[in-house]
């Protein structure tokens, strides 16, 4: 029997503004426990929340590059249930008449293009964070502790239609998702810090059938490549149940990352009772074509549309593409880069091969690092031309990067300029034919590709700086003479 | 006349022409406070010496040529379900006990920036859930006019301490009646003034949609100016209206000449006291008497307000308590091993039986397959109720009722019958789902217990039911009787 | 609409409201009989109206997105029955 996957995505964004959803605390990470926090945030007797403007503003505007419907009149809910990261011991966030409806976002999986249907995007309030003490986790503790700085960061929830069909494409959407969040500038989209979660609904049915199969809760996966992971091993382990005439029972999951599969939540599940019902505390949001026509301009070119131009515009293979414009800092410097030097494809590889790697390394963003656009251009520029050898670049833009040097200072002061005059090479040569008999003697019984051998010596000699085509050139030439 | 049994408006007048003092004012009602108070216990806590302290401050202000306002130098009574900042507020439960409010609510800091002084904190039904002020965790207050009988509530304790003349001005709050029934029952001043009028922030959650903080005084003139002090809008409170705030003085006008009254007929027949009814109706032929057209009007729906209320007012209170579970603040049960008991045990312990019951109620009406049964169609309820008054103001300018069917009840006489004690509030409870204003003035007596009669207007009519209001006291006398403690 | 002991129980655990067996019995007798008085609203014709949410009906109040330190943070946590490093301590948390 073939079954056929069926996947549908919950996300969770973190929002970017200064302040709090329905407070002045500031959304800012790291500060110390309960110090980013007020009356309204910690639940106290007697407080109300208040609406923040820009939250809305980026909900509308993650609707709109989404194709969404933006709701005319919108409203808010309450979500009951007891927990002690939530101080109210209720969630403000929407239920009914969520702020946008029925989008799409389309992903490219092996060559073709799928249209993944967006449900909802709706607005919510974050929750505070547990410590647990006397072990490592929840499981096991003998108290917790409270920390009530994260109640209230605008958290905008997107949900999907069960219209993902593999985990790669669930990754592939999730990594398209975050680029899209990224450039709208609503989200920093960091899976590992939690600024974007994911949980995922998985469910297996025969192909051809139309009806959905029992589905389970996946949570916990905490990067792109976990969510590929978990769903692969959710997968595996329904095909293998259905396989042997077992039942899936409907349950939450979570995944562990070092053992690679997901365990059941609880023994027992408990459907939660939300009792939704409409924020008496706060009124209806409605949003005029006025004010969607104001966020729309701020909408600027997003990461499909720029990955199209990349490879039209500048003739760049897709692969290039996308990773120039995944992320758009570095789209951007790439851009820049343009106006001043010319091969497109040279700079491309330039940027993704030594710049990336130089910036994995040190953990460091494009704009984090001591490198201008035209410092970058200049040095491809210098290579072009033959004053440096591409080795020697090599070399000099780590020291640029490290020192924040400009190319000239670098190559001036370490004498990094290629070696192209022809006397000078001949001199290293014809030395190193001297110190290297046995090899000039196999050279001229028929192992012709030991010139390799000899420009190798030349190159070690000269530090790398000297013109690989002359040396080849002499080399061959005072081989043949000698 | 001691300074204690004056109004707000004689008391300015008198610091205006520096014949006194606030101190004297202070000094005068804290004494009147130590003299009943054993009787009428309608405090929960009482600021003796900042109080005198802040009325010296204020000597001190005015002496130096600081403007005096309406309220400077005036004791203020204020309900222990409106935050004051570090001024323990218990909204009369045991699961606040000891809870020390970290900020004022946005109408106490009002009135503390206009110079009046903060007397104390007032008793009350628990989380202001009651008509009667025995559900209150603490103590039972006394109707000043006959300690045997209940002061009403959930407002009990401000409107015993106006009635007992231990604070020139009192806050109350009103859900579904809690500010009008207990000054009917006390004979003083009670007004509910529009939804979204007056600022909700500090104000311990109850009903969040209908939940108003409004002016419990000695006379209409009072009411006004206490009214226009603590009104207009609050960022701070997204359900609060950005109308400017008219000065409500200028609304008292002895005139009522042309007004539309409607008297509400269901709410003057079966379960309605006789005495109650004579008083309204004598009341209704003294407005006609000075120029009105009264007129009889029935209000149908009238009659499904107290379930509708029940239902909903109990839904919003379930999840508004939901926060008092012994982890930030308040009350913790030491039977508390894991979180579950810890919520468990200390909201057991913590919560007294009406609040559990409302909470019950609530969580029912709002659970899975029983909200569109319940929550869903009373609030459906709630609109057909409003449109009946939409109805009814489009003839008339006014409605007139008694503001409760009875008379102050016996202490202990109800407490063992809820639907009983909920069917005190059916003449308040319509007013409250329809978010509009409500004042309740004396107009007689039974028996040595006042009657009193409410005005109802349209949202944000403050100003008409002030004026209708200000001309029947103003050719009555019922407001300066005061009872004898 | 008849409230039964089991009804108690369930609303009591969503509510988390311990109850002493007396409570219990109690809640549930008075309890019917409330809801049944409430069942009156039955009588009304509802089919065509819309539930009333705000009684004075309002859209669109915001706040601006700029930070307002609270000022005495402290003073929030001071109320708090336990406390340990500044954070709220619960007892441990079962799964």
């Amino acid at each position: 029997m073939k079954y056929e996957t069926v996947i549908g995505l919950e996300i969770h964004a973190q929002l970017l503004t200064e302040s709090k959803i329905f407070c002045g605390c500031s959304t800012k990470f790291g500060a110390a426990p309960n110090t980013n926090i007020c009356p309204v945030c910690t639940g106290q007797p007697g407080v109300l929340p208040v609406l923040n403007r820009k939250v809305v503003e980026f909900a509308v505007k993650t609707g709109l590059a989404l194709k969404g419907q933006i709701a005319k009149h919108s409203i808010f809910a309450r979500k009951n249930y007891f927990y002690p990261d939530l101080p109210k011991n209720y969630q403000i966030s929407q239920y009914e008449l969520p702020l946008v409806v029925k989008g799409h976002l389309d992903v490219t999986v092996n060559g073709e293009t799928k249209r993944i249907g967006i449900t909802r995007v709706h607005l919510e309030e974050d929750a505070g964070k547990l410590v647990h003490k006397g072990a490592a986790g929840l499981k096991g503790s003998t108290s917790s502790l409270v920390d009530l700085n994260r109640t209230g960061v605008p958290l905008m929830e997107i949900v999907t239609e069960p219209d993902i069909r593999s985990p790669e494409e669930a990754k592939i959407f999730m990594q398209d998702l975050r680029n899209l969040l990224v450039y709208l500038g609503v989200c920093d989209g960091n899976m590992e810090e939690g600024s974007l979660r994911c949980d995922a609904n998985v469910s297996l049915r025969p192909e051809g059938q139309k009806e959905l199969g029992v589905k389970t809760e996946v949570k916990n996966m905490n990067s792109f490549r976990a969510v590929q992971k978990a769903l692969e091993s959710e997968i595996k382990r329904q095909t293998e149940m259905l396989g042997s005439g077992e039942r899936i029972v409907q349950e939450t999951r979570l995944f562990d990352d070092t053992t690679g599969t997901t365990t059941p939540m609880r023994s027992k599940e408990e459907a939660h009772d939300y009792r939704y019902f409409p924020e008496p505390d706060l009124v209806p949001v409605e949003v005029d074509k006025k004010w969607i026509e104001t966020i729309e301009k701020t909408i600027s070119e997003l990461p499909a549309a720029k990955r199209a131009r990349f490879m039209k515009d500048f003739g760049l293979p897709e692969l290039d593409a996308t990773v120039l414009t995944d992320d758009k800092a570095l789209a951007d410097f790439f851009e820049e880069c343009l106006k001043l030097y010319k091969n497109a494809k040279n700079l491309s590889n330039w940027t993704i091969g030594e710049l990336t790697a130089y910036m994995k390394t040190k953990k460091l963003g494009i704009k984090d690092i001591n490198l201008t656009s035209s410092q970058f251009a200049e040095m491809l520029g210098m290579v072009d031309k033959g004053t440096i050898s591409r080795t020697s670049a090599k070399s000099a833009l780590i020291k640029m990067l490290d020192e924040g040097k400009s190319i000239h200072d670098i190559v001036s002061g370490s004498g990094l300029t290629q070696i192209s005059d022809e006397v000078k090479i001949k001199m290293i040569v014809l030395e190193v034919i001297q110190k290297n008999h046995p090899q000039v003697a196999q050279y001229k019984s028929g192992k012709t590709t030991l010139a390799a051998f000899f420009v190798g010596q030349v190159m070690k000699e000269t530090k790398g700086r000297a013109n690989p085509e002359v040396v080849n050139r002499i080399v061959s030439e005072e081989l043949n003479k000698a | 006349m001691e300074l204690f049994e004056l109004t707000a408006h004689e008391l300015h007048a008198k610091l205006d022409r520096k014949e006194t003092s606030a101190e004297e004012i202070t000094k005068s009602v804290l004494t009147r406070i130590s003299k009943v108070e054993n009787s009428v216990s309608a405090f929960m806590s009482i600021n003796i010496d900042e109080a005198l302290a802040k009325a010296r401050d204020i000597d001190g202000q005015i002496a130096s040529g600081k403007p005096i306002t309406q309220l400077t130098g005036i004791p203020i009574a204020i309900k222990d379900n409106l935050c004051t900042k570090g001024a323990i507020t218990t909204a009369s439960s045991k699961i606040l006990q000891n809870y020390i409010p970290p900020y004022n609510a946005t109408v106490v800091e009002k009135i503390l920036q206009a110079g009046a002084i903060s007397i104390g904190k007032t008793n009350l039904d628990e989380f202001a859930m009651g008509s009667s002020t025995e559900n209150s965790a603490y103590k039972v207050t006394k109707n000043p006019w006959n300690l045997k009988t209940v002061p009403g509530g959930s407002s009990g304790g401000s409107a015993a301490s106006i009635a007992a003349d231990e604070a020139i001005l009192a806050f109350g709050s009103d859900t579904g009646g809690s500010i009008r029934q207990p000054a009917s029952f006390c004979g003083v001043v009670g007004l509910k003034p529009t939804y979204g009028r007056v600022s909700r922030y500090g104000l311990i959650a109850f009903a969040s949609s209908l939940d108003q903080i409004g002016p419990i005084t000695k006379d209409v003139t009072d009411a006004a100016i206490f009214l226009t002090a603590m009104a207009g809008h609050d960022p701070k409170d997204s359900t609060s209206v950005e109308l400017p705030v008219p000065d409500y003085r200028r609304s008292l006008i002895d005139d009522v000449k042309g007004l539309k009254i409607g008297i509400v007929k269901e709410l003057l027949g079966k379960g309605i006291d006789e005495a109650v009814k004579r008083s309204i109706t004598e009341a209704a032929d003294l407005l006609k008497k000075l120029g009105a057209k009264i007129e009889e009007i029935s209000m149908p729906t009238f009659e499904y307000g107290v379930p509708t209320y029940y239902l909903l007012a109990t839904a919003e209170a379930s999840s508004n308590l939901e926060r008092y579970d012994g982890v930030k603040y308040g009350h913790r049960s030491k039977e508390a091993d894991d979180l579950l008991s810890m919520y468990y045990n200390t909201r057991r312990e913590g919560f007294g039986p009406e609040v559990k019951r409302r909470i019950m109620l609530g969580t029912y009406a709002l659970s899975a397959g029983y909200y569109d049964a319940y929550y869903l169609k009373a609030q459906k309820v709630r609109t057909l109720i409003k449109q009946d008054f939409d109805k009814a103001f489009a003839k008339f300018d006014v409605l007139i009722s008694p503001t409760s069917p009875t008379v102050a009840f016996k202490i202990g006489e109800k407490v063992d019958d809820p639907l009983s004690m909920y069917l005190s509030d059916i003449a308040t409870i319509p007013v409250n789902l329809a978010g509009i204003p409500a004042i309740s003035i004396p107009c007689g007596f039974d028996n040595g217990l006042p009657v009193g009669l409410q005005i109802i207007g349209k949202a944000f009519s403050e100003e008409t039911i002030l004026r209708v209001a200000y001309t029947y006291e103003q050719n009555t006398e019922w407001h300066k009787q005061r009872a004898k403690l | 609409m008849k409230v039964t002991q089991k009804d108690v129980d369930h609303v009591a655990k969503l509510a988390r409201l311990g109850m002493t067996d007396e409570e219990k019995d109690r809640f549930t007798k008075q309890l019917s009989r409330i809801l049944e008085y409430a069942e009156t609203i039955n009588k009304l014709d509802t089919k065509n109206v819309s539930p009333t949410s705000h009684a004075i009906p309002m859209k669109n109040v915001f706040r601006e997105d700029k930070t307002i330190p609270c000022g005495n943070m402290g003073d929030i946590v001071a109320n708090a029955p336990s406390a340990e490093n500044n954070m709220f301590a619960v007892p441990k948390i079962m799964e």
